[in-house]
């Protein structure tokens, strides 16, 4: 399983999103998810199985299957809440 | 013994090995399993390699197009684009930049620790660009490579730690927090606009999130897009100035001229592309490194992250701000071209992202008014500071491109200026503004104990007589304006 984390250069903003990802993993005890970040002009739809992006990407990846929008990037609650209830809803193992 | 030495000079100052062993470190710091560290560490080594390909790229593209510039219009055309100066830095100078990239972290998280500024600088790839920039400007005024690096981390902490303190007050009206704070080398340009917003005095009730912006618009947030289409039309238009017969005598081998355009625009965006799939992964493992070990030596940390982290909070005022940002480039670009001197094309991107905070904060400190003027503010700056560097970038600066934000202005500027003086006056110019760092944490912590004092007195009083306290506060108010 595989989760991305985009903005539009690929660098800063989407690097953060993607360590909070990984942070809010850790908290729940997600195994076997692995993160990615990437800027909008690369990543492609098979590139990952979850693709994470702030609100006002939103009209930028209509293209995906699976996103997750998220209404503020800097929101480590928010962000545990939603990467949560992704791993719940794709069935992915917690340890609690 | 000589000669080993010599090989290990070598190795140190080939900044693709420098840049692995950078990331070796952190991965050891952060205890990953030994598969993660080779990994972690060879993808860092040829990251860098990939980077230097790009430069490459960028720099053929770049090349042709300033001789046309020049032809045409009888002046430099420069493109402050940073991932396209920073790939041709990094080949000349890289050994520098990245040990002043390296230690300019650590020095920051010792700054975060000893004084109020609790700003640790987490947007990587600005702080690796300033860096670089730093590295040329003390070189190139006479520091020896290690000089540059002892010296030019201290400046470069420095502007890492001061550069979200002055956006912080504003930062806070935007997020109503003040538990992140913005880390870009836009960072002045950006309080600039926050100050323009305040003074101008725009109702943030106002706010443009009430205005509907086309959806069409959407395309600019897509950087290798936005960079392919405006590189575009700028090669266009000045094609079609030169005129068919210039460009295919002299520049395209024969190639239709707008076809060479096309391509040559292409081949920028390509390079720019090439160079920030580099640096992503030169990052990717340096970073977290950072991160982990400033979380631990700073509990009280306040990550300082890159702009777009203010996009959500105002979606339409990253649009409002872009394009009045863009128009000030424009203006200004004008200007300089009827003032004869080197012309600084606006750089999209920059415009973009900075353009774009600046126009989120204005908004929250002055509505739509405050969004325009204070966005309007960062377009003209950062059209200012690429032609005031110029000068001090040595023949870095006959490049075509040039270090774009705000912030390479204030560090850029300071050190280069002092510069003319001698290598003595840069070093006392970098003490003095480490002491003024000090003194001013000083400053904001007596401060800070006095409001804490007198708002125990004021609870203390208020149960007996709320007048009383009243006419105490002023006192003190007074007290401390004398």
């Amino acid at each position: 399983m595989k989760f991305m984390a985009m903005c539009s250069s690929g660098l800063g903003s989407s690097f953060m999103v993607e360590m909070n990802i990984q942070a809010a993993l850790d908290k729940i005890g997600a195994k076997d998810v692995e993160v990615d970040h990437a800027d909008l002009g690369s990543a492609g739809p098979t590139d990952a199985d979850v693709f994470f992006v702030g609100k006002d990407l939103e009209n930028s990846v209509s293209g995906f299957d699976d996103v997750v929008i998220l209404d503020s990037i800097i929101d480590q609650d928010e962000l545990d809440l939603k990467v949560k209830e992704t791993c719940l809803r794709l069935g992915i193992p917690l340890s609690d | 013994m000589n000669s080993t030495l010599h090989v290990f000079v070598q190795i140190f100052s080939e900044p693709s090995i420098l840049v692995a062993l950078i990331a070796l470190v952190g991965l050891l710091l952060q205890r990953k399993p030994g598969a993660d560290i080779m990994k972690g560490t060879v993808k860092t080594f040829v990251g860098f390699l990939v980077l230097s390909a790009g430069a490459a790229v960028v720099v053929a593209a770049l090349d042709p197009f300033g001789d046309m510039f020049s032809e045409v219009f009888g002046v430099q055309g420069i493109v402050p684009n940073n991932e396209a100066i920073v790939g041709p830095v990094l080949q000349e100078y890289g050994t520098a930049a990245a040990l002043i990239f390296f230690f300019g972290m650590v020095v920051n998280v010792i700054l975060a620790r000893i004084t109020r500024f609790k700003y640790i600088y987490l947007s990587g790839h600005v702080a690796l660009y300033q860096s670089a920039m730093i590295a040329v400007i003390l070189i190139v005024a006479g520091f020896s490579t290690w000089e540059a690096i002892l010296w030019g981390s201290i400046a470069e902490a420095i502007i890492t730690t001061v550069s979200p303190a002055v956006v912080q007050p504003f930062m806070r009206q935007v997020t109503g927090k003040d538990n992140v704070a913005l880390g870009h080398t836009g960072g002045f340009g950006i309080a600039l606009s926050g100050l323009v917003a305040r003074l101008t005095k725009g109702d943030p009730e106002n706010s443009t999130e009430k205005l509907k912006v086309p959806k069409s618009l959407g395309f600019v947030r897509d950087s290798t897009v936005v960079v392919a289409l405006s590189m575009g039309i700028i090669f266009i238009v000045v094609a079609l100035f030169a005129g068919p017969s210039y460009v295919q005598d002299n520049i395209s081998d024969g190639q239709n001229y707008i076809l060479w355009a096309v391509m040559s625009a292409g081949q920028f965006a390509a390079g720019v592309f090439i160079i920030l799939a580099g640096v992503r992964v030169i990052l990717a493992e340096i970073v977290p490194a950072f991160k982990g070990i400033s979380e631990k030596l700073v509990p009280d940390a306040k990550p300082a992250l890159d702009v777009p982290i203010t996009f959500t909070f105002a979606p339409n005022a990253v649009m409002v701000g872009f394009l009045s940002s863009l128009v000030a480039g424009l203006i200004g670009m004008g200007v300089l071209g009827m003032l004869g001197t080197a012309v600084i094309i606006p750089g999209i991107v920059a415009h973009f992202m900075t353009g774009g905070a600046s126009g989120v904060i204005g908004n929250a400190v002055g509505g739509r008014r405050g969004a325009v003027l204070g966005a309007f503010a960062n377009g003209i700056l950062i059209t200012l500071v690429p032609l005031l560097l110029l000068p001090l970038l040595g023949d870095i600066g006959n490049a075509n491109a040039t270090f774009g934000d705000s912030d390479y202005g204030v560090i850029g500027l300071y050190l280069g200026w002092l510069g003319i003086g001698g290598k003595a006056f840069i070093i006392v110019g970098i003490l003095v503004a480490l002491l003024a760092l000090f003194g001013t944490s000083f400053g904001i912590g007596r401060a800070a104990k006095k409001r804490e004092a007198r708002d125990h007195a004021a609870e203390g009083s208020a149960t007996s007589d709320s007048s009383e306290t009243r006419s105490s506060n002023i006192a003190d108010s007074s007290d401390s304006a004398s």
